[in-house]
């Protein structure tokens, strides 16, 4: 019942938050939403994932009719991926809600609306079971994304929320269709109409229907992940949504891409994604290598990391794929690591766009001088996503490259060149933004950190930090319910 | 023993409390603990060692198990420290020479805005360098390899104002990344073939796996080798090492001389065992630090900022170093490794001391007849010189001569390589009195400025006595590496060994002592060629930095972006052509129907 109690904790706070604005204060509509979030929280405590107790792979399991006649339930289970990717969403909601809390002043309280539904979106997608739950959350979590965009965005943020909507709404579709059909074929071989997926994972799916099935659902995954050829939304998504939304898009949104592939791509489809793992691994090269290339292209600040962010998921594409214990440990690392180190990156570029109006490299510089704690922090983000081992996104790289190595090394060998790219990107923004002399826009003065900020980017910091040193708290968790996708998935 | 861990754990702290204290600490306290954690460091140090030679004979070893660090399916790393004899020697370098350097810095930088700052990168170093060679697997040793790397990368460009200082960071950066790609492909590469990164482990089972010389092992050794001539500035990776002098004086001492980028030569020797399963890259390490050592010692003689001179003499002394690994003189590696530290680092400070002197003037053009201005400067810079150019009885000549006789023992290649080695120890003796000539002899030219004080001579001091005598010390590197071939070369070889260098000397002193080089007719283009690193900066720009930048120039916007941009167009321009055609007039609609009704009855009857 947690789960539901956690749903329904975020989807009523984003109501309360909405009428608080309207008949109370903007100020009261952040409290409530820091209350939900904060209720939401102490409902999951106790679903943080014991490394010990391998009893059960699933911690919590919550079933309730739906639909009757179409075998549609409300199936509620999470397993140690589940919850990690759960908590990570909460902790992602307090750094979002904690960087609106200045920027956002107008709509607020139906701007918390929407933060709130899109967490409570994601965290259903971490926990539906049953498939058709899923595709609802998964619409859950686009439509109040869309809104973030298009009514709180910057100068572009139609076009953008547009582009996005399109993209996810057009692939979404896809997979639609591949469930439904997946439904019909599990009906026709058993007939027992079911969107479990513990019942459809029983069923046969090899040959080229499977193949077809699987595609429809990978490319809806690669798209929110997402992986080239289908990764243009992200970039002008990102720059134009405001710091928030952008934190959740680069921090959480895009990890429900990689967790269908976990979940859903493998364990339906073992034949087919088998088969096809060297074109997407293929694609996961293609695309630490372009995006970071890209990146490096880039004079704007958040665009620069939204790329950033399109080369580190192509090692979780690689390490999905490569399908053996260490890459995909080290895929769950990667997600999380990732999540902390780009929601911090474009925390910074939104502190930055706030005082000094520009997200153009050209114009910043000498920034280290005016602002040395905002600065040292920028640095610490660089490395991180630079892959600097002591911090967490190395572990996830290192050991999504150990991993799929075993299985792919020319492919492996090839993304390990990402390494090489990954400094001249990192490097370049605090080149250009930090050091050398200051710029005429910084010199008309740059204030350093308030403390809401500093807490903001201090936890995110702190996280990569003991990721770094002590990543066996992830690893060790995921140890359980990745042996049980891989006896799953073939 | 127990107390291992702290060891890096004391600079580590030291960073800790300069970051948190945001620079707000006053400088004699910030002083307190840049240096202070590491002398103690230093002091723990000597403790272990004395542990360690009370209990145990020169093979032993001790492990101390920290914590798991990552595990993920059949992959265990720990977050263990490992001693040995060869991981000791490693420390005296990095405590005691880091602490005469971290002395001497808390001068040189006194008065710098940043001085908390400095020493904040300066202790990480020192612990990230320490974890390098305490760590008992290869991952753990890929943290501290990196994590010396980013110190590097921020100390050089510590002086953040100037762009120059940023790109040379970010070059010296970028370009050891090159070579730590290979290296991490190697460590992938070893575990799918051995299944563990743990040190001792792999050097068990490379023997035991490994046919001699097979496809595998020299695979692995030649992607751990580029790691190694990366963080080493060997070629072909040796670009970044010149321009990393735009750091502070202290830093170009203690990173880019004694202890960082001696990190290449640390990680062949540790993996020793599987070197040795792959013997063409053990002559190609041997032919690296050949022509290496050669190269850089045509540049130097060609430079004209006194701490360039030193980088490339740096350079090719890791020359020498490879080139002792490479024939097979393991613990003279570890050796020379050793005393340059002493040395080099001598020679960095004292040239620190002297462009303090000179108001951060750094062209020895514009130096001479400092001898009697500086004398203790001078005595130090000699004693210096005199052990890089391996005159006896310095520390110096020890090493060198140990590796040269190693190399005149290797069947086939050895005495040609010998030759080599020896003609580079003559080119040494010339760069390095044409520095002295220049610098010391001849008129006085300058008003110098010395400071002096306790920060400055004593550890001056303390190093040159160290560099002298130095060669009579005995590590305990020897025991864990394996033994150097026995044998002497012929007495005439070891007479040109020592001779050649005095000949060095002597034609530095017709060049140079006489005041004669300002009408030195030299090749123009040759000299400018070896000047600016033989072409190899110029050639990467061509080869990779250009076609880079173009490339992303071109699409910097993202081609695959046009495809949604493309579709949109066309669906638009199909959106304006049926639009016309609903335009509500019903002639046209009459019109068109008609035409399509006869054009499809025309259709059915032809066919």
């Amino acid at each position: 019942m947690q789960l539901l109690g956690i749903l329904i904790s975020l989807l009523a706070g984003g109501l309360l938050a909405l009428l608080c604005d309207r008949y109370a204060s903007a100020a009261a509509s952040r409290w409530v939403s820091l209350a939900s979030l904060l209720l939401a929280t102490l409902l999951w405590l106790p679903l943080w994932p014991q490394a010990t107790a391998n009893a059960s792979v699933w911690l919590v399991h919550t079933d309730a009719i739906w639909m009757q006649r179409f075998g549609i339930h409300i199936l509620l289970a999470t397993d140690a991926i589940g919850s990690i990717l759960i908590g990570l969403t909460l902790l992602l909601g307090y750094i979002a809600l904690l960087s609106a809390w200045g920027e956002i002043k107008h709509r607020v309280g139906l701007f918390y609306l929407n933060l709130l539904f899109t967490l409570a979106g994601v965290i259903g997608v971490f926990s539906a079971m049953d498939l058709f739950l899923f595709f609802v959350f998964w619409e859950v979590m686009l439509v109040p994304m869309f809104l973030i965009i298009s009514i709180w965005g910057h100068e572009n943020r139609r076009y953008a929320a547009l582009k996005f909507f399109i993209y996810t709404q057009a692939s979404s579709l896809l997979m639609l269709a591949a469930m439904l059909t997946l439904v019909l074929l599990h009906y026709q071989q058993t007939g027992l109409l079911t969107f479990s997926w513990f019942e459809l994972t029983q069923t046969q799916t090899d040959g080229t229907v499977g193949w077809w099935l699987m595609l429809g659902f990978y490319v809806a995954f690669l798209v929110k992940l997402p992986g080239i050829p289908v990764h243009n939304w992200l970039p002008d998504a990102h720059t134009q949504a405001p710091t928030p939304g952008s934190i959740l898009l680069a921090g959480i949104l895009l990890k429900t891409g990689a967790y269908g592939l976990l979940r859903f791509v493998f364990p339906l489809f073992p034949e087919a994604a088998a088969g096809f793992a060297p074109v997407a691994i293929t694609l996961g090269v293609i695309s630490v290598l372009y995006a970071a290339k890209l990146a490096f292209a880039q004079t704007d600040l958040k665009r620069l990391i939204a790329y950033t962010s399109i080369s580190h998921m192509g090692f979780v594409s690689l390490g999905i794929f490569a399908w053996n214990s260490i890459s995909l440990q080290g895929t769950m690392m990667q997600m999380i690591a990732h999540g902390l180190s780009s929601a911090a990156l474009f925390a910074i570029a939104g502190l930055l766009q706030q005082r000094l109006h520009s997200r153009d490299l050209q114009q910043m510089g000498g920034l280290w001088q005016l602002a040395p704690k905002l600065s040292a922090f920028t640095m610490l983000f660089s490395l991180a996503a630079l892959g600097l081992p002591g911090l967490g996104n190395f572990v996830g790289e290192f050991v999504v490259l150990l991993g799929s190595f075993q299985a792919y090394p020319w492919a492996t060998a090839v993304a390990a060149l990402g390494m090489i790219l990954a400094p001249v990107y990192a490097l370049l923004i605090l080149q250009k933004g930090f050091f050398g002399p200051p710029s005429e826009l910084v010199k008309a003065g740059v204030a350093d950190l308030s403390a809401r900020e500093l807490l903001m980017l201090g936890i995110l910091a702190a996280g990569l930090v003991i990721l770094g040193f002590w990543p066996n708290l992830i690893l060790d968790l995921s140890t359980t319910p990745i042996q049980h996708l891989l006896a799953s998935g073939g | 023993m127990q107390l291992l861990w702290l060891i890096p754990a004391l600079p580590l702290l030291g960073f800790i409390i300069l970051v948190f204290t945001k620079g707000q600490l006053p400088r004699e306290q910030a002083r307190l603990v840049g240096v202070g954690s590491v002398a103690l460091a230093a002091a723990i140090t000597l403790l272990v060692a004395s542990d360690f030679y009370a209990q145990s004979d020169a093979q032993s070893s001790f492990t101390l198990v920290l914590w798991e660090w990552m595990s993920a399916g059949d992959f265990r790393a720990g977050f263990n420290l490992y001693l040995d004899g060869l991981s000791l020697s490693m420390l005296f370098v990095i405590t005691g020479v880091g602490t005469l350097i971290h002395w001497y810095a808390s001068g040189y930088m006194w008065d710098d805005p940043d001085y908390s700052r400095f020493f904040a990168y300066m202790n990480l170093f020192v612990a990230a360098m320490l974890m390098l060679v305490l760590a008992d697997n290869l991952v753990l040793l890929f943290l501290g390899w990196e994590g010396v790397g980013v110190c590097s990368f921020l100390l050089i460009g510590f002086w953040y104002q100037d762009p120059v200082n940023g790109y040379a960071a970010r070059k010296a950066f970028i370009v050891t990344r090159a070579g730590d790609t290979a290296f991490a492909i190697g460590l992938f590469l070893l575990f799918k073939e051995l299944g563990s990164l743990h040190i001792q482990e792999l050097l068990q089972l490379a023997p035991a796996q490994f046919t001699v010389g097979a496809n595998t092992p020299t695979l692995i050794a030649a992607l751990l080798l580029g790691g190694a001539v990366g963080k080493s500035a060997q070629l072909p990776l040796q670009t970044w090492l010149p321009d990393a002098m735009a750091g502070p004086t202290p830093v170009s001492a203690l990173i880019h001389a004694a202890t960082m980028v001696t990190a290449g030569v640390y990680l062949i020797a540790r993996c020793h065992n599987i070197f040795l399963q792959a013997p063409d890259i053990l002559l190609l390490v041997a032919l690296i630090g050949l022509v290496t050592l050669l190269m850089a010692g045509f540049s130097a003689l060609n430079q004209n900022d006194i701490k360039r001179v030193l980088a490339y003499s740096t350079m090719s002394q890791i020359g020498y170093m490879f080139f002792a690994l490479g024939v097979g003189a393991w613990s003279e590696s570890i050796f020379h490794l050793f005393t340059h530290a002493l040395f080099k680092a001598l020679l960095f400070m004292t040239a620190g001391s002297i462009i303090l002197a000179l108001h951060h003037e750094q062209d020895i053009r514009a130096m001479g007849g400092l001898r009697k201005q500086l004398p203790v400067p001078f005595w130090c810079f000699l004693i210096g010189t005199a052990c890089l150019v391996a005159l006896p009885p310095t520390s110096g000549f020890v090493s060198k001569e140990a590796i040269l006789n190693a190399s005149w023992q290797l069947p086939v290649y050895g005495p040609w390589l010998w030759a080599g080695g020896v003609f580079g120890a003559c080119l040494t003796a010339l760069y390095s009195f044409r520095l002295i000539f220049m610098v010391f002899g001849g008129a006085s030219t300058c008003q110098p400025d010395e400071p002096k004080g306790w920060q400055f001579h004593p550890p001056l001091l303390i190093l040159a006595v160290l560099s002298l005598l130095g060669g009579l010390l005995v590590l305990p590197a020897a025991g864990v590496l394996p033994t150097s071939p026995a044998g002497h070369a012929p007495l005439w070889a070891e007479v040109i060994a020592i001779g050649l260098p005095l000949a060095g000397i002597a034609l530095a002193y017709q060049i140079y002592g006489r005041g004669q080089w300002q009408h030195l007719r030299q090749a123009p283009r040759l000299s400018h060629w070896f000047e600016h690193g033989w072409g190899f900066d110029s050639l990467y720009q061509r080869l990779l930095v250009q076609p880079l930048l173009t490339l992303a120039n071109i699409n910097k916007s993202d081609l695959i972006d046009q495809l949604p941009i493309q579709l949109t167009l066309v669906s638009s321009r199909l959106f304006a052509i049926f639009s016309r055609m609903q335009n509500g007039q019903l002639r046209i609609y009459v019109a068109s129907m008609t035409a399509a009704a006869i054009f499809i009855i025309a259709l059915t009857v032809t066919l």
